[in-house]
């Protein structure tokens, strides 16, 4: 047969290397065309960068009866304590507007949390001199993170019961989560039962895995 | 081969959307299950699909693969809308198919990344899950398209014995694959 063209495998091959090529810029190209939708349509499609998504680790994701719920802080502290919800949220209330982001590479921006302010909640137990990280045992073992002192006492720092104006979800961690913006999303552990005044920062889920656990956006994770 | 890829396909869509959709994911839970099963799927998917090419008849295989990938002047015009004569392929099919195999190297590379990125932060790429999403939202677009030809639109859906069955009507390929020689039907 005449003139013919191996579109076929043009077309295969095309598609590939386009497709692969789009790991180096395909985030930043789909950041600028959604900004450049207008907002109504951008509603409608699909947003791989943008808008929650829910990682579990264990078989099953916690339910916590909230009437029931006690937070826990102890270890290196003067006396251990244990908080229900409703005198957690007798402490000075925080909220702040802050961005969610994921290591995986997708971000939700403005989300409002509503919650109380770490110094709140230790004041009671009085931690010790020689505490100098806090490890956040999660209620979904064995998933646990930690913070330095340091990283904990930054003004944007929280544990939220609430997102949004709403009580938190259940998928977001009920009745309590960490918030650490300025560290990606695993370092804000979900479903917080205990709080555990260590020496020093314990490895944390997916620092076991390899990630890193000064978890700052942007210099973390061969970011 | 087609229904290696079909099946294997929906499984993954299917298990895929769960670790995917929020709501999904917040009612069935079970994610290290479902990651399994995703992973598992794809590693299945790989295995089947050498294991037709290694096993199968290959000589069959290279023939498909050749009409497939040569578009000559009836398929231009073809995809140009003008009625042209065309061989067992149509031109629309042909293209299906090399963007189906595209397809499924992006997801798979782009699957493969993910999961080393989990292990080694030095596989971790920002771009990676907008790939493996945006190919996965672009390949539910051609299956429905796809599956429109084949199961609803009344002139095509014959089409479904040939994949099905394995043979179609001498007048319906007459008619829709003209160039298609007729000891092959």
């Amino acid at each position: 047969m005449k003139d013919e063209q191996r579109v076929g495998r043009a077309a295969f091959l095309g598609v590939s290397v386009a497709g692969l090529s789009s790991l180096v810029w395909g985030r930043t190209a789909w950041e600028a065309v959604s900004g450049l939708l207008p907002e109504s349509v951008g509603r409608v499609l699909p947003q791989p960068t943008s808008g929650w998504r829910i990682y579990t680790v264990a078989a099953t994701m916690p339910r916590i009866d909230t009437a029931t719920y006690r937070l826990h802080v102890e270890g290196l502290v003067r006396r251990p304590i244990s908080l229900a919800l409703p005198e957690l949220q007798r402490f000075p209330v925080a909220e702040q507007v802050s961005d969610f982001r994921c290591v995986t590479g997708w971000t939700v921006e403005n989300v409002r949390w509503t919650g109380v302010r770490i110094r709140d909640v230790l004041a009671g137990a009085g931690p010790l001199p020689s505490g100098a990280a806090l490890s956040f045992v999660s209620a979904e073992r064995p998933y646990v993170d930690s913070l330095t002192l340091e990283q904990a006492s930054l003004p944007d720092v929280m544990l939220a019961w609430g997102m949004d104006g709403r009580p938190l979800e259940r998928p977001h961690g009920a009745p309590l989560r960490l918030v650490m913006p300025r560290m990606y999303g695993y370092k804000n552990v979900k479903w917080v039962e205990r709080i555990v005044v260590t020496r020093e920062p314990v490895v944390g889920y997916w620092e076991q895995r390899g990630y890193d656990r000064d978890a700052w956006i942007g210099r973390s994770n061969a970011a | 081969m087609h229904w290696v890829h079909a099946s294997a396909f929906l499984v993954l869509l299917g298990s895929g959307l769960v670790l995917y959709l929020p709501s999904l994911a917040a009612e069935i839970g079970r994610r290290p299950l479902v990651k399994d099963v995703h992973l598992f799927t794809a590693l299945a998917w790989a295995v089947a699909l050498v294991s037709v090419v290694v096993l199968g008849d290959r000589r069959g295989l290279r023939a498909t693969a050749r009409e497939l990938d040569v578009f000559d002047a009836d398929d231009r015009g073809w995809l140009l809308g003008r009625r042209a004569p065309q061989g067992r392929f149509n031109a629309g099919q042909k293209l299906n198919a090399a963007l189906t195999a595209a397809f499924a190297v992006l997801l798979a590379v782009s699957g493969v990344l993910l999961w080393l990125g989990e292990r080694d932060t030095r596989f971790r790429f920002d771009s990676t899950i907008v790939l493996h999403d945006v190919v996965a939202y672009l390949s539910v677009a051609l299956l429905a398209g796809h599956l429109y030809l084949a199961v609803v639109h009344p002139t095509t859906r014959h089409a479904l014995r040939g994949i099905t069955v394995g043979t179609v009507r001498e007048d319906w390929a007459r008619e829709h694959h003209a160039k298609w020689p007729t000891d092959a039907q």
